[in-house]
């Protein structure tokens, strides 16, 4: 038999290394150092953390491949890198250049309002978020091979990933109570793909790994995500908008990791310094969610 | 028969799952206590400059030094550059088994692949099985075996992807994601063996 690359195992298989891990926002070769050094399990190149792009306004696109490609000298981690919302050819570009996973994502400004990319005939994995199992089971039906709760980036706000995750877990709760022939029409109510409706409630966890993101920014809030039931977690401005980022991502990492036993977590929250200051999502201008990009 | 998956980070909770299904008692293993009373322990796929960083964090690898000296490991992927002498990089390592290897030696994700490969050793736990599915995940390679450490499967090419030393047994590959499973049967067989012994 020949070896076959780019298949959905190995898209996924990936994604199943990370499991319990952290995958930090850089965005210099300096940050994803430190960012490996503390134990990060992946890195997500980007020229601005979601918290500058909310701030900076304007449209916000794919980073430079040349920034990427430096940060991805300088790390022997996976890295993954953010492209549009629709835009394959950022996607083709960020292939190319060689990431180990691409997030279509909605922190960067949509490039089509109807449609995600189709991330079938990549050969390289994509995650894409979601704010319920609906929209995570049309993402997968697309190709994705890891999901991520949305929260709402930028704002060190955990409230919306705290929501977006009890949605999706809360869903799948109730998908195992119900009988057979209640799968197609809920299918169709929340408009997820049959058949990865029938697969999820056989397999009582979404069909992918799925982690948490947007708006983690403490050891405490990773480790309520974590007992919440995602796989890992996504920290993007919590680190490097924090006074002292090495110690917290570091810190982030234990919470991750040990995140049932609440005097390790204690430990590990002691004397981190200044957190990101943060933007309580509630006095955020509804026309201003990030999360609501996504279809 | 209590199994112990170091789970710090990585896939640890699909190795539960198979020996769960095997009826094997598993127990999940993050801090020096959780090693009593195991009879064997699996280091997980993950990233090993992770699982290296957390067990040095929580003083846990003199402890999984001490274990490995009396019970059987067994490393997939991440858990097998853990258990070498040798990754070719500073970082933290257990230094138990006699094998170096090199990281992501197939290149980055888009070069992960599976492909079918030789093991004659699965021949004593299913006679005839046949073949065995492996899937490489940015995977390392076994660059060189020495001392007491033999080379248990090669791709066709030659290099080697499996390797046991004693009753330390290191894949660069992922017997936890699929379904046959030949590697943890004949991973509890190493680890009764050891018990009769002792």
């Amino acid at each position: 038999m020949e070896a076959q690359v780019a298949t959905f195992s190995v898209k996924k298989g990936l994604a199943q290394m990370l499991k319990g891990g952290v995958i930090m926002d850089v965005v210099t070769a300096e940050h994803a150092r430190i960012a490996e050094d503390a134990g990060a399990v992946a890195v997500m190149a980007l020229e601005r953390v979601p918290a500058d792009i909310r701030a900076d306004g304007g449209v916000a696109r794919m980073s430079d491949p040349e920034l990427i490609l430096q940060i991805m000298d300088s790390v022997s981690i996976p890295v993954m890198a953010k492209c549009r919302i629709g835009h394959f050819v950022e996607a083709q570009i960020l292939e190319a250049i060689g990431v180990d996973y691409i997030d279509e994502s909605e922190v960067l400004t949509p490039a089509d309002e109807a449609h995600h990319i189709n991330k079938h005939p990549f050969k390289v994995p994509f995650v894409c978020g979601c704010r319920n199992l609906g929209e995570a089971l049309r993402r997968v039906g697309e190709g994705a091979a890891m999901i991520r709760t949305k929260g709402e980036a930028g704002t060190g706000d955990v409230v919306e990933a705290v929501r977006h995750a009890r949605s999706v877990l809360g869903e799948i709760r109730r998908l195992q109570g119900m009988a057979e022939e209640e799968l197609m029409a809920y299918a169709k109510e929340i408009g997820a793909p049959y058949e990865l409706v029938v697969e999820t409630r056989q397999l009582g966890r979404m069909p992918v790994v799925n982690f948490a993101a947007g708006g983690i920014a403490t050891p405490a809030d990773a480790g309520l995500m974590m007992q919440l039931g995602v796989d890992g977690v996504f920290v993007g401005s919590g680190i490097f908008k924090s006074g002292d980022p090495a110690k917290r991502a570091a810190a982030i990492v234990k919470a991750t990791t040990h995140y049932k036993d609440p005097y390790i977590l204690a430990e590990v929250s002691r004397n981190l310094g200044d957190p990101m200051v943060g933007r309580q999502i509630s006095s955020i201008p509804e026309g201003e969610l990030i999360a609501q990009r996504g279809w | 028969m209590k199994i112990g998956v170091l789970a710090l980070q990585g896939d640890f909770e699909e190795h539960v799952v198979v020996l769960r299904r095997l009826g094997v008692e598993a127990v999940e293993v993050r801090l020096p206590k959780d090693l009593d009373d195991l009879n064997g322990l699996i280091i997980p796929g993950g990233e090993s400059t992770t699982i290296g960083k957390l067990a040095v964090d929580f003083k846990l690898l003199e402890p999984l030094r001490r274990f490995g000296q009396e019970n059987a490991v067994w490393g997939t992927c991440a858990g097998a550059i853990f258990l070498s002498k040798d990754a070719h990089r500073r970082q933290p390592l257990l230094g138990l088994m006699d094998i170096t290897v090199e990281r992501n030696a197939f290149g980055r994700q888009v070069a992960s692949f599976e492909v079918d490969i030789e093991v004659p050793l699965l021949e004593k736990v299913a006679p005839g099985g046949g073949p065995y599915h492996a899937v490489f995940i940015r995977a390392p390679l076994i660059v060189a075996v020495h001392g007491k450490a033999q080379a248990l499967a090669c791709l066709e090419d030659g290099r080697i992807v499996a390797a046991q030393q004693e009753h330390w047994l290191a894949t660069v590959f992922h017997p936890e994601l699929t379904a046959d499973d030949r590697f943890h049967r004949y991973f509890l067989q190493m680890a009764g063996y050891n018990k009769r012994v002792e």
